[in-house]
């Protein structure tokens, strides 16, 4: 049972990677760039939604809350383009990943500005009750995490696979003089899939801040997140969300059976052997282009 | 306004493009030779770590200004370097020897790991690189006999050819030291652009493509640029340790390597100027930025997080506005006088390109 337990707590905050990692993979196949700041879109949607809903700020009910907070966090992802990141058209990857460096570091400034610098709680309803089943204690929280997350991956890969304006993201990625040829308005495009990911973001937030307390500095969690994109291949969606399991489940495990010192160091050694030995992930699917 | 008159193939390839510049530079180390007299010891200090922080800064400009691959992995190297000086010394070779010594080893083992980190491009080598920086941490404290894990080591008093130098008690001896390393690595960065090696550097950075239809094996120079720049980093640290009197595995974290990058992107990428521009303002950032709170608040307010904050805030502003960065700006205001009434608004102007990768899906 014991097994069990671990496997099924690391399942869920394997699914919380996961969503952070959904928005690395969002931006990548659409923009072909990387938002080094999305686990602190994560933060900050989870702080827009605890000053939606908690009792000494505004006090929404939560299932009001919980939209508004993803609609203003897509509405932040959109204007960020618009503001910022449209400026970088054209030049190369190591401006964007400074830039959305610097964005994290400002984003973190603001958030600890507003809301302060010690850890909350959101008070949401997943936060309440356990769930027993054949002697495994579920948190309901664990549950909700890793239903949605399912749920959410699943629509975006039906997003970018049937409907029209998926595919004109993955053209306006891939070639964008094309795209723009063959009627796409590619900038509009882009600003859309920063907005889409920072509504994955907000909702990675909003999950992330049921199962525990955040601050500030839970951006950081992006970086674990990175794995979980890496191990998944960073332009396949389901693959973030299996980078992410994996990343979620070894974690506990390696606590567990490993000496203090190695368990830490797990998924970052799993990172660096995927990368070694598939550079692309292990779910990509990348065909060398033929000229 | 000066005009350089090139002659012969070689004078695109001088150490000094003219005697003007050789001047400039002959005054500015004069300068800093006679700094410990015009300054007080405690400003010395400040100037030491600005050195400091720019051969950093040189190390990482090498593999990222002019090869074009960003690292953010660089403080494992400035761990490294640091580490394997300090135990170096213990292991009782002189510092003479030591020192050279743990940029070598730094460098050998930066062409080690870059051998695999050759197969990845831009994103994937940054993101290796993190990991790289945070399992260093990790790692000091799982080799901790050696490393003296948690707990840290505090390097020893440096005797170079009999002379005592210590950070705390003789900064000038110090300075003269830091000041000595610096002109080295920033002579042997200079003759490097100047070498074949260098141009194939910058090909390797400005189109693959074309470079290996030059004739430049890729996966050589960069390698090679990677142990170079880990080097120069090595020998950073390994002063920084000195400079620090004590460190332990929290000492080179993730955020030196991303304060590194930013350095070096403010101070403008694949210029040695930018180098020193960059550790300026990384160097006096925090000072000045308390006295401007203390002046607009009133001293006592304490805002966390404010330093980060401003630091993104600028480099936002400079990726956007300056990409060159600060030799940038210089660049355009020298220029503008030189051209005096002909400099036109549009000469500096970006242009822009259209993206078009290899990735199918």
């Amino acid at each position: 049972m014991d097994g069990v337990q671990l496997l099924v707590s690391g399942l869920a905050n394997g699914c919380v990677y996961g969503l952070i990692a959904l928005g690395f993979v969002l931006i990548y196949k659409a923009t072909e760039a990387v938002n080094f700041a999305q686990g602190d879109f994560m933060m900050l949607g989870a702080f827009v939604t605890l000053g939606l809903t908690n009792a000494e700020y505004l006090h929404l009910p939560f299932w009001l809350a919980a939209p508004l907070s993803i609609a203003i966090m897509a509405g932040l992802g959109y204007l960020l383009d618009l503001v910022i990141l449209r400026h970088l058209f054209g030049q190369n990857q190591t401006a964007v990943v400074i830039l959305t460096i610097a964005l994290g570091f400002v984003i973190r400034f603001f958030a600890g500005a507003i809301w302060g610098h010690e850890p909350q709680t959101l008070e949401s309803p997943l936060a309440l009750g356990d769930v027993q089943l054949a002697g495994v204690v579920l948190g309901l929280a664990d549950l909700a995490i890793i239903i949605v997350t399912v749920l959410l991956t699943w629509s975006l890969y039906q997003f970018f696979q049937r409907t029209k304006l998926g595919l004109a993201m993955q053209a306006a990625s891939q070639n964008q003089m094309a795209a723009y040829f063959m009627g796409i308005p590619v900038k509009r495009v882009q600003g859309l899939i920063w907005g889409l990911s920072g509504a994955t973001a907000a909702v990675a937030g909003i999950l992330f801040a049921s199962k525990g307390a955040i601050d500030p500095n839970a951006g950081l969690l992006g970086i674990k997140a990175f794995a979980a994109a890496v191990i998944g291949g960073f332009g396949s969606l389901p693959g973030a969300l299996a980078g992410g399991v994996i990343v979620g489940v070894i974690e506990p495990f390696a606590a567990r059976y490993l000496a203090a010192g190695y368990s830490q160091i797990a998924p970052y050694v799993l990172l660096l052997a995927v990368l070694l030995f598939r550079p692309h992930g292990l779910f990509s699917q990348v065909r060398t282009k033929k000229v | 306004m000066r005009i350089q008159f090139k002659t012969s193939y070689d004078h695109d390839i001088r150490l000094f493009p003219d005697r003007h510049s050789l001047l400039v530079y002959g005054a500015l180390v004069m300068l800093a030779l006679a700094l410990p007299l015009l300054i007080n010891e405690f400003y010395i200090g400040e100037v030491t770590n600005v050195l400091i922080w720019a051969i950093a800064g040189l190390g990482l400009m090498l593999l990222t200004g002019q090869t074009g691959q960003a690292s953010l992995g660089h403080a494992a190297f400035l761990a490294i370097g640091c580490y394997a000086n300090t135990i170096l010394i213990e292991q009782g070779l002189p510092f003479i020897v030591a020192f050279p010594l743990a940029g070598v080893i730094t460098g050998i083992v930066g062409g080690i790991i870059a051998i695999p980190a050759l197969r990845l491009h831009g994103i994937y080598l940054a993101i290796a690189t993190i990991a790289l920086s945070i399992l260093a941490d990790d790692i000091i404290v799982l080799l901790e006999p050696w490393t003296g894990g948690v707990s840290g080591k505090f390097p020893d008093v440096i005797r170079l050819f009999g002379i005592e130098i210590e950070r705390w008690t003789m900064p000038v001896r110090f300075y003269y030291l830091v000041l000595g390393v610096t002109v080295i690595c920033t002579l042997f960065y200079r003759n490097l652009l100047r070498s074949p090696l260098g141009r194939a550097f910058a090909a390797v950075r400005d189109s693959e493509v074309s470079a290996t239809a030059m004739g430049v094996h890729i996966a050589r120079t960069k390698a090679t640029a990677f142990g170079l720049s880990c080097m120069i980093t090595g020998w950073a640290g390994a002063l920084m340790g000195y400079y620090a009197g004590a460190f332990n595995n929290e000492t080179f974290s993730l955020v030196i390597s991303i304060t590194l990058l930013m350095m070096i992107v403010i101070g403008g990428l694949g210029s040695i100027h930018g180098a020193f521009f960059g550790a300026v303002v990384v160097a006096f950032l925090p000072q000045g930025l308390s006295i401007l709170k203390d002046s607009v608040l009133g001293s006592g307010v304490a805002i966390p997080g404010l330093e980060t904050g401003v630091f993104g805030m600028i480099l936002i502003l400079f990726i956007l506005f300056e990409p060159m960065g600060l030799y940038g700006r210089w660049l355009k205001i020298r220029i503008w006088f030189e051209l005096f009434p002909f400099a036109r608004k549009d000469m500096f102007r970006r242009q822009k390109s259209y993206l078009k990768t290899e990735r199918l899906r």
